[in-house]
């Protein structure tokens, strides 16, 4: 079929979306031939509003952080360079922690884009595919000298986010209404996203924590990723990574090494 | 992998399904009408979505309404998008299962709305070509939506209605008839909505859409209807539906109510408004036999 003369009505109703007093395109009209006017800016305006909700409905924390006006400043801006690519909106938003970190009015809170970071991971894990996460009984199954060459495949909500700032505690003081106290910001966190059944939980992960489940994650034997994990701190408790690591729901099951 | 179709429902009415309203809904017997999902809400791989879903399938008929497939758009269907929608029309058994005369992506960019088309004999071929595409997929028929539009296309050359008879005579799909959209387009581009539903071809149609809009004015000072699925449906919508039913016996009818979401009490009240005009109707339809 050879398009008509009209056929680019998409790319022309298209560019002016995301640009702010873009007029109407031309052959877009009101009743009677009128100028399209405010009905046009309908349109832009469902746009917007609509992703800007999306965007808001993602990462709750980042803007009961920054406060309501300032949260949805920053999105308009990130929405308008980067519109979603796939109709599935719970997948939106993967660029924004990015945008956060050289957003100039955001700075002073450089701890924020980590934050998102966990939230765009907490909402990854809220959708994954559901798995019944690794007994504890599982890994007694496998005989102490082959513990070394265990492999564990991870859950698929599974999910790492690492922080040189005390981005998990952050995340979690503004996902509750509880009262916290005081942060010190400074504190590196390293946080595990984990829905091992309908709740999605996010953890702080001990001391060579983060190098440790990496490893396991990528596909490490056991033995190769705690020894990674002490080598970047020797305070490093392989017993008490591994056990809340099983308790967590991060894997699915274990194996004894040898496919 | 056969898709079968369950039973039709018949003169009954729905709501939208909102997760806050489970516990509510479980807590009570089973509703006789049935609930509608936007499908792209469920096209996650697990979680908390598909549970909810599947505790609400269990006891009632389902309608599963797409949002994003952009029939309406220049561009050819997303082919991972239709096997997500085929996945669920697999899973769930919807009793319905509908999209939109409207487009949402043009080039690499998602818009999230549903954006209005010329009518024309090209976009017409193109539409066809859409729903053929989409039915073919999921091995049934699909009902299209008209749509609320703000705008008009000076390139059209065909009536609305004649373009939806037209795609529903080639491609064998049925119509969804949005009667709050009706009023919504006639208000904004001046027309008699009694005209249009004159004109629209109701043998064609399986399911009724109800929905409250909100009102602002353009630059002349003149009502632009929004339709913002927000509030309760108006008055003159409620009456509209009446005379549908009147004309066309008792319809599958759904209330939608996306923001400023109520109770689920209130939500339930409106489609049990919903469901004395159809019993009324069928009343009638009994009595005259």
């Amino acid at each position: 079929m050879q398009p008509d003369a009209s056929f680019d009505y998409a790319g022309a109703f298209a560019a002016g979306l995301l640009v702010p007093g873009a007029a109407a395109p031309a052959g877009v009209t009101g009743p009677g031939g009128r100028p399209a006017g405010r009905r046009y800016d309908v349109y832009r305006n469902n746009v917007t509003v609509s992703l800007l909700n999306a965007l808001a409905a993602i990462y709750p924390a980042v803007q009961r952080i920054t406060g309501e006006a300032f949260f949805r400043e920053m999105a308009r801006s990130h929405l308008r360079q980067t519109p979603p690519t796939s109709p599935l909106l719970f997948a939106y938003g993967r660029d924004f922690p990015s945008f956060i970190e050289i957003y100039p009015h955001a700075a002073e809170l450089p701890w924020l884009a980590d934050v998102a970071r966990i939230e765009r991971a907490w909402l990854d894990a809220y959708h994954a595919a559901d798995a019944a996460p690794l007994s504890p009984a599982a890994l007694s199954m496998i005989p102490p000298d082959r513990l070394a060459e265990a492999i564990f495949i991870p859950h698929p909500s599974t999910r790492l986010v690492r922080s040189t700032f005390a981005a998990v505690t952050i995340f979690a003081a503004n996902r509750t209404t509880e009262h916290t106290g005081r942060i010190d910001a400074s504190t590196a966190e390293d946080a595990l996203v984990v829905r091992p059944e309908f709740d999605v939980e996010v953890r702080r992960l001990p001391l060579g924590g983060a190098i440790f489940v990496a490893g396991l994650i990528a596909g490490r034997p056991l033995g190769e990723a705690a020894a990674h994990a002490f080598a970047a701190d020797p305070r490093f408790d392989l017993a008490a990574n591994i056990a809340g690591l099983i308790e967590a729901g991060a894997f699915t099951s274990v194996t004894s090494g040898h496919p | 992998m056969p898709l079968c179709c369950p039973p039709p429902l018949g003169g009954v009415a729905g709501t939208c399904f909102k997760h806050e309203h489970l516990p509510a809904i479980l807590g009570e017997p089973p509703q006789r009408g049935f609930f509608e999902v936007h499908a792209e809400n469920y096209m996650g791989a697990g979680g908390p979505p598909h549970h909810a879903l599947e505790r609400l399938r269990r006891d009632h008929a389902l309608s599963l309404h797409g949002v994003c497939m952009s029939i309406g758009g220049p561009s050819p269907v997303d082919r991972d998008h239709l096997a997500r929608f085929r996945a669920l029309v697999a899973r769930y058994q919807p009793t319905l299962v509908s999209e939109h005369l409207a487009w949402s992506t043009h080039a690499t960019s998602f818009f999230n709305d549903l954006l209005p088309l010329p009518y024309t004999a090209a976009t017409l071929a193109r539409v066809c070509d859409h729903v053929d595409e989409v039915q073919e997929a999921i091995r049934r028929p699909i009902l299209l939506e008209n749509p609320a539009t703000y705008v008009t296309f000076a390139d059209s050359t065909i009536s609305e209605t004649d373009f939806l008879r037209s795609v529903s005579q080639r491609t064998g799909c049925g119509l969804l008839l949005d009667v709050n959209n009706v009023f919504v387009s006639a208000t904004n581009h001046g027309f008699a909505a009694l005209d249009y539903l004159n004109d629209f071809p109701l043998a064609m149609v399986g399911e009724i859409h109800l929905a409250g809009h909100a009102e602002q004015r353009d630059d002349d000072g003149d009502v632009l209807l929004i339709d913002s699925h927000d509030g309760p449906v108006a008055d003159a919508v409620w009456k509209l539906f009446e005379l549908v039913i009147a004309r066309s016996g008792p319809l599958p009818t759904l209330v939608e109510w996306d923001s400023n979401i109520p109770e689920w009490q209130v939500l339930k009240a409106e489609a049990a408004a919903a469901q004395r005009i159809l019993d009324r109707a069928a009343e009638g339809t009994r009595h005259a036999a």
